[in-house]
């Protein structure tokens, strides 16, 4: 199919338009949105829909990384978690295809399942809530490594996946509603900073 | 059987390069009646296809990290407008043991101007006398008043945002209004107004009024993704289009300049190169050549092309090619501003790229360095990406609902603080050609050399201690790391990490200076080289200084410049 492009001019009539009919200016008119869309279609082409087939990590340290993942940004009342954004589907893409991450994130998760095999006599995921917890409040921070240099690599490991969750969380849909972001759009004038005190 | 010769197409004018300068001039060449062909190292560019304007993060697979991640922490992230590198798989270069550089090429029809900043400066008059002024480096052959007239044109017809403040060194241009400051920007302000820095409204080649048929901005702060609408200045979409509606421009894309081929008078009557998408070796035939290449390629291609005339590389008696190589002296600190936690939701996207900077304040005052450096400043509630929340996460450390909350309550609260400042050339600071290396195409390639003078690490140490100081004027906190990429306060404060890396902040020139002396320039005053009539170079290789202001807006200024001056030698019969 061929991709129509948007002229700018076309979009701002339909700005114009719609900001004579005194509707709000903030929202991308439909034709700009379709050309988006079209636009990314081959990037997903390859997607199947429905189940993700992961690329690079096992079933099981799959789910390990599935559930590390929502338990580092999990869901609440205002938003959804790591899960529905997609983040482990986005870090074993990137796992796939970058050796460094390989070592890191594929040598951490089987780091973390020995740890808990040697300190519960199971994997992570087996293990109880209280001693998953007790694990990574663990590997959770710089300073527990300091007073135990056996835990360092895996307070790397945790560290690395931490700002991944993130990029996979804060930079989905519900992330970024999440945070507040507001923009990506077009506009036919920038007003500024809002009046705010102490601004 | 009898062969017989085609007849050779020999064009007025070659240009190689379809950056700023080459695009610069392109478009008056054409327009004053010229035949140009012109060399691009890549394809062509089709905004409305290679464009990624307005997708969100979520659209990609890669979330903007790019393949392998590998643009994580990086300018090349996938968003960026197309084929601008820091390696190019193929055409590598090298560095002499002990020196790091850093090169970002293109390969793309509008060069780098598809995703540089679009700031847009104005050299000052001081800019071209620093030698006279200070005894460091050297005077250009040209004063501000001749570049002048040229700055008019250019900003006149590519449109820059700006204000008349008559500050010194930092010349007023024609400016179209600028944009309203955002909430960031308004907090530093009151703090620079405090502390006696000056902080004024950006100077930008982004559009808020309509020109020459091009809309003006629309406000969503990607200018960086290259932009469907041309509402900010690129080569590919201002330049080449006037050249191309003459009727008297031809692109040849994937275009490799091998070597500039000379007759037995010395004057340039090829250049052979590789056509990258057949990989045979090419000529082109021309009677005038403007080299524009990007700096440090257009040394690489006078190197390179060494003949029994001129065994050291055409036109360089001198011996200067590659030589007073400088690029600008960067340095990056972030803070934190708790006055921006929980701050109301609402669109601070705006122009791409900053609408106030400070211009080098402490002009004719006495320092403890020569020269200057502004500073760019920016942050607050951008779209969020990738690598921006590595910051929170090692100051918060733990996981959860407190980490995810405390994610939201940081976002947009830092300001990222950069110092662009003026390099003095040195003498082990340079570009040869690397003995043994070659490219794929068998061209021989770059190695860089380098030191920061003692000069430049204490301008850098002076930035760092401004910025802390506007950062606690405004009620921050000092972090680490860059405004993309900021990090907690006890990482990167080493003073290793307070210099920018050597050719980092993508304003490498000075390697085919200009001059009145013909043994320490390659260039005479109109950036004609001295040995070679015919061959002219047109990006920011010619420059005797790099002052701080970023040099694109010179690039097109003096391009122009140089083109007005072909014309005339052509129509005098002179080239």
């Amino acid at each position: 199919m061929a991709i129509e492009s948007v002229s700018r001019r076309s979009v701002l009539k339909s700005i114009t338009l719609g900001a004579a009919a005194g509707s709000v200016l903030s929202v991308i008119p439909l034709q700009a949105a379709e050309h988006i869309h079209n636009a990314i279609e081959s990037e997903k082409a390859d997607a199947p829909a429905g189940v993700y087939t992961p690329k690079f990590f096992n079933a099981h340290d799959y789910k390990t990384l599935q559930a590390l993942c929502e338990t580092i940004l999990p869901a609440d009342a205002d938003a959804g978690g790591a899960l529905e954004a997609g983040a482990p589907e986005f870090i074993d893409l990137l796992t796939s295809e970058n050796p460094d991450y390989q070592s890191k994130l594929g040598g951490g998760i089987k780091g973390l399942d020995a740890e808990c095999a040697k300190r519960f006599g199971k994997p992570y995921l087996d293990a109880a809530p209280d001693q998953q917890k007790q694990i990574l409040d663990l590997i959770a921070y710089r300073k527990n490594a300091v007073a135990d240099p056996s835990l360092a690599s895996a307070v790397e490991f945790f560290a690395f996946l931490r700002n991944l969750v993130s990029d996979g969380f804060f930079t989905s849909k519900i992330g970024i509603r999440y945070l507040g972001y507001k923009g990506n759009t077009y506009r036919l004038d920038f007003p500024g900073c809002p009046p705010v005190p102490g601004v | 059987m009898l062969q017989i010769n085609p007849i050779r197409k020999v064009y007025d004018v070659c240009i190689i390069g379809s950056g700023a300068g080459g695009g610069t001039a392109a478009k008056v060449l054409t327009e004053g009646g010229l035949n140009v062909v012109m060399l691009e190292a890549g394809p062509r560019l089709n905004p409305d296809k290679d464009f990624k304007e307005h997708v969100w993060p979520y659209q990609l697979a890669h979330r903007g990290a790019g393949v392998a991640a590998k643009g994580r922490l990086e300018f090349n992230n996938e968003f960026l407008a197309p084929n601008g590198f820091w390696e190019i798989e193929g055409e590598p270069y090298t560095t002499a043991p002990g020196t790091k550089f850093r090169w970002f090429r293109s390969r793309i029809e509008g060069g780098r101007t598809n995703h540089y900043g679009r700031i847009s400066l104005r050299f000052g008059p001081a800019d071209f006398k620093a030698r006279s002024l200070d005894g460091m480096g050297d005077d250009w052959p040209i004063a501000y008043e001749e570049l002048a007239p040229y700055y008019d044109k250019v900003e006149s017809f590519i449109g820059v945002y700006g204000t008349k403040e008559n500050f010194p060194n930092a010349p007023d241009g024609i400016f179209q209004p600028p944009p309203h400051p955002r909430c960031t920007e308004t907090l530093i302000k009151k703090a620079c107004d405090h502390l006696n820095i000056a902080c004024i409204p950006a100077r930008m080649a982004i559009l808020t009024q309509p020109l020459n048929g091009r809309d003006a901005c629309h406000y969503c702060a990607q200018c960086g993704r290259g932009c469907k609408s041309a509402s900010n200045f690129s080569s590919s979409q201002v330049m080449i289009p006037p050249a191309t509606a003459t009727g008297r421009f031809t692109m040849i894309a994937n275009a490799m300049a091998r070597e500039l081929v000379v007759d037995k008078t010395g004057k340039v009557e090829s250049v052979s190169y590789i056509d990258k998408s057949t990989g045979t070796e090419q000529r082109v035939y021309a009677r005038a050549f403007v080299v524009a290449a990007s700096a440090c390629e257009s040394a690489r291609l006078l190197l390179n092309s060494r003949s029994s005339l001129f065994p050291n590389g055409l036109a360089n008696s001198s011996g200067v090619v590659g030589r007073y190589l400088t690029d600008s002296v960067g340095s990056d600190l972030a803070g934190y501003f708790p006055q921006l936690e929980n701050f109301p939701i609402h669109n601070h996207d705006g122009a791409g790229g900053m609408h106030m900077y400070m211009p080098w304040w402490l002009f004719g005052k006495k320092n403890d360095f020569l020269r200057g450096y502004h500073i760019e400043f920016g942050g607050g509630r951008n779209l969020p990406s990738v690598g921006q929340f590595d910051g929170v996460n090692a100051e918060h450390e733990g996981y959860g609902l407190s980490l995810k909350q405390q994610t939201r309550t940081s976002y947009g609260a830092v300001i990222g603080f950069s110092g662009r400042g003026e390099m003095i050339p040195n003498d082990k600071s340079f570009c040869d050609l690397d003995p043994t290396v070659v490219d794929r195409w068998g061209i021989p390639v770059l190695r860089f050399h380098w030191q920061w003078g003692e000069n430049e690490i204490k301008m850098a140490q002076h930035m760092r201690e401004t910025f802390r100081s506007i950062i606690e004027s405004a009620g921050g906190r000092v972090m680490g790391g860059t405004r993309r990429h900021p990090l907690p306060a006890d990482a990167a404060q080493s003073a290793a990490a307070s210099l920018s890396e050597p050719g980092a902040i993508i304003h490498e020139l000075g390697t085919v200076r200009m001059g009145n002396n013909p043994r320490t320039s390659v260039l005479n005053r109109n950036c004609q080289a001295h040995d070679v009539k015919n061959l002219f170079v047109a990006d920011a290789a010619p420059f005797v200084t790099n002052p701080d202001k970023n040099p694109t807006l010179t690039i097109t200024a003096l391009a122009w410049r140089t083109s007005e001056y072909l014309i005339d030698q052509a129509k005098k019969g002179e080239v």
